[in-house]
This record gives structure tokens, sequence and C-alpha cells, in this order.
């Protein structure tokens, strides 16, 4: 299956997860506390965070944390900002037409 | 100047953008395929109708071509027709017959104007069904060459 930073933010879940650890790295217990569903259930959307590139995870002793991988989120800006780079063109466009109609 | 504003958790994108030009034109810039085709396509690409009927439950077929004459299809359907202030269509890539391909999602558009002494401020809302709907219409503009040439690409990324 197809893994990317879109699908990392395609579900409502992953996003509060990826919300949450802007304040910090986390294990997956403290992010399981954070959300009504099960462990097993936060388990598989890091799995998916971790594949997709949001997160990466780092070792401390018998823990392991996830973290935010900002680089990678910045992919989406760049892909928002291709998109807005197109309306302008377009609108410079439409600005001198009207000019000539 | 140019709003732009993307909200993931609702699916939307909103567009804000302020035109020096009496409300009627702006409409017809937006809803005459004559005058379409001479913006619609952000250069060095442009945008060419095949058949346009801007009525409810009417449809607009144009290619993007690029300076090779490569082209991608999309298909409109319009509804929610309110002149001159308001309509609705929902778009799909499609073949050059109108065929929607399949594997892309719809992108549904909300196009409002409203015009005070010769200044038209123009507002678009874009749902997608699915998130993932909104990376490939960028995907697609990113790679097929819409969105920039390679210059700004560089610019951007550097």
């Amino acid at each position: 299956m197809r893994r990317d930073i879109y699908q990392a933010i395609a579900d409502p879940t992953r996003r509060a997860i990826l919300t949450l650890l802007t304040v910090g790295a986390l294990t997956p217990n403290a992010i399981a506390l954070h959300f009504g569903s099960s462990r097993q259930a936060v388990s598989k959307h890091i799995q998916i965070l971790a594949e997709c590139g949001a997160v990466d995870q780092t070792h401390s002793g018998r823990e392991i944390y996830y973290q935010l991988n900002v680089e990678k989120m910045k992919e989406i800006d760049h892909w928002m900002e291709a998109f807005r780079k197109l309306w302008e063109t377009r609108f410079d466009q439409l600005d001198n037409l009207l000019g000539n109609i | 100047m140019i709003s732009f504003s993307k909200d993931f958790a609702n699916k939307t994108m909103h567009i804000v953008r302020e035109f020096k030009a009496p409300h009627e034109k702006v409409w017809s810039a937006w809803t005459e395929s004559s005058l379409l085709d001479q913006w619609w396509g952000p250069k060095p690409w442009h945008a060419e109708t095949k058949t346009m009927d801007f009525k409810n439950g009417g449809h607009w077929l144009y290619a993007m071509l690029s300076p090779e004459g490569q082209a991608h299809w999309s298909i409109c359907t319009y509804q929610a027709i309110d002149p001159p202030n308001s309509f609705k269509h929902t778009c799909v890539f499609s073949d050059e017959n109108g065929k929607p391909l399949a594997n892309f999602a719809a992108m549904h558009w909300l196009v409002e104007m409203s015009g005070n002494k010769g200044v038209t401020t123009v507002n678009i809302t874009i749902t997608f069904d699915d998130i993932t709907g909104l990376e490939q219409i960028v995907k697609m503009g990113f790679e097929k060459g819409f969105t920039m040439g390679l210059n700004q690409l560089d610019e951007l990324l550097g």
C-alpha cells in the first residue's frame, strides 16, 4: 500500500496524534492515554504514521518515543505553495483579461 | 492580493481575491468559455473548451494543453447557478469525451462574487470528498507543470 504524507493526515485520529506530538516526543502508551481507543488501535495509527515518514522513533532505555518529523510535514506546505502559485498566475491572467473586455 | 487557506479537517480550501473590474465582467469571465479559455490555463499551459453548457446540470468539458500540445481533460457539472452572484460545479479529470478517469477524486467548487464600486471580490471554496483528493490535484498540477516553471520550483524548494 502506498504510504506518503497525505495518507498520514487522511485520518482524524492520525491528525490528532500529530497535533499531540507537536508539543514533544511521547511513548505509545502516553499517546494511547489521550484517546478513547485501545492501545492496539493507536499502535496501528502510529505504525502508519511511521511508514509515512510523519514520525520518527527514538529509544530511551526500554521505552520507544515518537516525535514529529517536521521536515516531512513541510512537504504538505510545498504542495500547497505550488497550488497557491497556480492561482496567482491564473488570477494575474484574469486581471489582464478584465482590463481588455 | 490573494488569500489562501486550507482546512484539512474539513477537506476544504478557501481562496479570496479582489478584482478591479465590475461585477458583471468578472461573472462573464468565469461563465463564458471564450473568456475562460483566455485565463484559466496558468502559463505556459492554456485551457481550451470543447463544449460548455452553462446551466444547472450542464457541463464544461475542457483540456489543459501543454506548450507541446499534451492535453489533460476535465469535465465539470454546474449546479445552483445564481447569476451574477454564485454557482457551483463539480469537476473531475476525464478523457476527451468527458468520461471521468478512475481513481481521481472529485473537486466540488463554490464560486461566489460580490461587487462594490467597481471592485469585485471572488470567494472560492473547494471541497474534496477525501483529503487524498486534495493531494492528487496538487500533485497532478505539480508534476504536469501547471503550477510553475522549473526555476520557480528550485526557488520554492531552495
